[in-house]
């Protein structure tokens, strides 16, 4: 090995960098924490903990610097500094097994949280009692929905992502006769916005239709609208709408029963549960199943859990979960925690030795 | 006297403590404890009338006992019953704590008109009460982290009142809910109780009370079991006991240092094993009243990290005879039984557990060894910073000592990682159970999280050799103020899902404690003294 690639191999790998990796992060969850008194968990998660950088505003200056090393940035340098050490210092012996397992685990766990990060998607159901449902909506990302009741047998939506409205180009559909065109978008129409746990942006747009000869209709389209607003061209009729985006799932849910049990005579919730109906589209599953809090159902790689109620207990709101790193945890905990119980535990043998010789 | 000391303060810690479990004797015709520990249902929970006077009597007085407007002290029943059925003689005791001038102006008070400056009793102020509700009223508007002091003090208060008014009326029926309910749905006719009472007959009084005990234990004979032994243990007080062993044993640890350094430290321990013994009862006794794990809320962490701090100590003490960990266990197991103290003030301590939190399975997994975390990080802060004080501030440097402390934090650091880690990851795993995400950053898990950083990176600095005793004894201390941060700082921000127990007023101690490390290692890193030529 040259010299050189030593010497930077021994940087990498350094106690001290470890250190100071741990320490910077220390400061960050630290400082995290506090900004979720301004921004909430969700804003904080996005400004920290899923980015390389974090972003802040010079007083002054209408310009926004990085002014410290974001999540991805210091978990990645940590499972460098972590790889490396192990070629550079560690020898695989029975001794150090324990650190071994310990850092195995620690690279799984943030590796994994890494791809959580990325890849979990969480949705949530709303129900009725009676009520069925084959979708969850999104917390957070919106579509345009152009449905077309023509056929009595199925409605045919066009599902626009807002993200792609908030582009401003003519979007084409080989599905519709005509073009969408942004006007004007606005990304959070809503006042106070972005503070508490869930609370999302509401966007809302203004858009033109345009058919081959030109402008056809508009819309003033926004999430906070209930009813979807009519577009009519040629004798044809489509409902506009801008909602919540839906991801359709491969089987049905039907909510049966809601319950919301209290302590006698206090308001303290005992248990929220949902008895509901699933209905698998390949026919093989037709069945009953209790949701509950602390106990989800887990179904399709899907994680389907109690989240609230609404509407006087007479709504059920599930939420669900795909996330298929979500193994992940549960076996790097393993990992990490006997790795930590066979070096702690071969420290003690050996300091039980030394002050048993001693006396 | 040296060779007898360990022996003599043990007779006395025993005779004290026997002393406080005994039941406390009768005074007056009135079978007043026999009423007490009538089983009643008041939120969500079976508990004996004892608990329910006594924690309206916290939450409005901070304290168990009332006093009359003569001054005479009388026990939580009495003042219960009168209460209920002598309206105008309840109103005269002053059992209402007012702080707030402000609040005392709106009620046309000063300080000089209540008991010892703060209590006050409702006809002091009664006149005055419809300003008091509309101020609470309008402070109801704002926002709960907007409110000034006087608007919290006067929501506070009005809720007192509301309390009070609660248990006033609500055997009466005029209010749309009674203060508890009965564990059976047997009707109870309170009539012949309230004249008894009225009347002072005790005959009538505990003729009722006979009979209602006998009937309760007809219906549900655990609950009368369980009541009797939840005001036996209300009236033991077990915790302040050993609040007061916690103070002799670190006066003891810390004289052992100056003079008799081996009978000292041995009475040291004696009073440690004694509030030990007393404090482990104490929890054990709630965990069966509660058919729950140690912990469930933030009043029993507190117990908890004390217990198990203390239950490390009386370990490590084993190890190294030098009064060092019996003087931090101790100091530890008194701080917190103080917080528990002030905790216990917003109400019952064994309240029924929400939906989310109830499970046995996690309680007694991530919410025990993340409260161990807590305890160890805690002991090794309060070791290090023992030990650290007494380096610096004796005439002698000790080298000696100083590697022995610096071995024993190290120890107990690896033990803080552990438990630690464990229970911060059980926590996360609890949260994929429940809600569908391993991690969410939420600020208690942060907390979490940053002990377990704070004790790998003082893991790390002295595997790299960054730092040697003084430098871990020094960073170790800084453990004190992440766990603080951990366990209540987190909790004052008010988000999260964690955010129960939000507590303003603990706000000044935290900044106390946490200046007061950073006085510690400070101190720690002074220049050592120079050995002394002989």
């Amino acid at each position: 090995m040259p010299p050189s690639v030593r010497q930077a191999l021994r940087a990498v790998s350094s106690l001290r960098l470890t250190v100071a990796l741990l320490s910077l992060g220390l400061l960050m969850i630290f400082a995290a924490t506090l900004d979720q008194v301004n921004l909430g968990v969700w804003g904080v998660q996005q400004k920290y903990f899923h980015s390389f950088l974090v972003w802040g505003r010079v007083r002054g200056i209408a310009l926004t610097v990085p002014v410290f090393p974001g999540g991805y940035l210091l978990g990645g340098l940590l499972i460098v500094n972590l790889v490396a050490a192990h070629f550079a210092r560690f020898r695989l012996t029975a001794a150090k097994a324990g650190i071994w397992l310990t850092h195995v685990g620690l690279i799984l766990l943030l590796v994994g949280e890494g791809v959580s990060g990325a890849l979990q998607r969480d949705s949530q159901m709303r129900l009725n009692v009676g009520q069925t449902s084959r979708y969850s909506e999104s917390f957070r990302d919106y579509e345009l929905a152009i449905t077309d009741p023509s056929d009595p047998r199925f409605d045919r939506v066009t599902s626009i992502p807002a993200r792609q409205l908030a582009l401003a180009k003519p979007i084409h559909s080989p599905a519709l006769p005509f073009a969408v065109q942004t006007v004007a978008y606005f990304p959070n129409v809503r006042p106070a916005a972005g503070r508490g746990e869930n609370d999302a942006d509401v966007p809302a747009a203004e858009l033109q239709f345009r058919g081959p000869q030109g402008v056809i209709g508009t819309a003033m389209v926004s999430a906070e609208l209930a009813e979807p607003q009519s577009l009519s061209w040629k004798g044809r009729t489509w409902q506009v709408e801008l909602r919540s985006a839906r991801y359709y799932r491969p089987f049905r849910l039907s909510l049966l029963r809601f319950t919301h049990d209290v302590y006698p005579g206090s308001d303290i919730p005992k248990n929220f549960a949902s008895t509901v109906r699933v209905v698998s589209d390949d026919g093989r599953d037709d069945r009953r199943v209790v949701i509950s809090m602390n106990r989800p159902f887990r179904y399709r790689g899907l994680a389907i859990y109690q989240a609230g109620y609404a509407n006087d207990d007479h709504t059920s709101v599930l939420e669900v979960v795909h996330n298929p790193a979500w193994p992940v945890p549960y076996l790097s905990c393993g990992l990490i925690g006997a790795g930590l119980v066979a070096q702690f535990g071969l420290q003690l043998a050996k300091f039980g030795r030394r002050s048993r010789r001693k006396s | 006297m040296k060779r007898f000391l360990p022996f003599l303060t043990a007779a006395a810690a025993l005779a004290a403590v026997a002393l406080s479990l005994m039941p406390p004797p009768q005074r007056g015709a009135f079978h007043l404890a026999a009423f007490g520990r009538i089983p009643v249902v008041a939120e969500g929970r079976t508990k004996p009338l004892d608990t329910v006077a006594r924690a309206t009597l916290l939450v409005c007085s901070g304290r168990q006992q009332a006093v009359t407007a003569a001054g005479a002290e009388i026990g939580p029943e009495q003042w219960l019953l009168d209460t209920l059925f002598r309206h105008a003689i309840a109103d005269s005791y002053p059992v209402f704590r007012i702080d707030n001038p402000e609040v005392l102006a709106t009620l046309g008070l000063e300080a000089r008109d209540g008991l010892g400056g703060v209590r006050f009793s409702f006809l002091q102020f009664a006149g005055n009460f419809a300003e008091l509700e509309r101020q609470a009223q309008m402070a109801e508007e704002v926002d709960a982290s907007q409110r000034s002091a006087f608007q919290r003090g006067a929501l506070e208060l009005a809720e007192h009142v509301q309390a009070y008014v609660q248990l006033k009326f609500g055997l009466t029926g005029r209010m749309p809910r009674g203060p508890w309910t009965e564990v059976s749905d047997r009707p109870i006719d309170y009539t012949p109780l309230t004249a008894a009472w009225q009347n002072q007959d005790p005959e009538a009084f505990n003729r009722w009370v006979a009979l209602r005990l006998a009937q309760a234990a007809q219906d549900d004979p655990l609950a009368v079991r369980k009541s009797r032994w939840e005001a036996r243990f209300n009236a033991a007080e077990p915790f302040y006991t050993s609040m007061l062993l916690y103070v002799g044993a670190f006066l003891f640890a810390a004289l052992s240092w100056l003079t008799w350094p081996e009978s000292l430290r041995r009475s040291s321990i004696v009073l440690l094993a004694f509030a030990f013994v007393l404090a482990t009862g104490g929890i054990a006794a709630r965990m069966w009243l509660e058919g729950r794990p140690p912990v469930t809320n933030l009043y029993s962490s507190a117990l908890f990290v004390g217990w198990a701090a203390v239950a490390l100590c009386l370990v490590l003490e084993r190890i190294h005879r030098s009064a060092v960990p019996a003087a931090a266990g101790s100091l530890i197991g008194f701080g917190t039984l103080i917080i528990a103290h002030h905790l216990a003030l917003s109400g019952d301590t064994m309240e029924m557990m929400r939906a989310v939190l109830d499970s046995n399975f996690w309680l007694s997994t991530h919410v025990v060894t993340v409260t161990l975390g807590y305890a160890a990080t805690f002991l090794a802060g309060f070791v290090a910073a023992v030990a650290l004080l007494r380096s610096v501030l004796s005439r002698r440097p000790d080298q000696a000592a100083d590697d022995a402390a610096a071995r024993m934090v190290y120890g107990i650091v690896c033990f803080a990682t552990l438990f630690s880690f464990i229970g911060t990851v059980l926590g996360g795993i609890w949260a994929d159970q429940s809600w569908g995400r391993f991690w969410g950053w939420d600020p208690k898990e942060n907390g979490a999280l940053m002990i377990v950083v704070w004790n790998a990176i003082i893991l790390h600095c002295r595997w790299g050799g960054l730092i040697r005793q003084r430098g871990l004894l020094t960073m170790a201390v800084f453990g004190n103020v992440v766990t603080a941060w951990s366990w209540f700082g987190t909790n004052m921000l008010g988000v999260g899902l964690h955010s129960y127990g939000f507590t303003a007023s603990a706000f000044h101690g935290l900044v106390a404690f946490v200046l007061a490390q950073l006085a510690i290692m400070a101190l720690a890193a002074l220049p050592p003294r120079r050995p002394q030529p002989a």
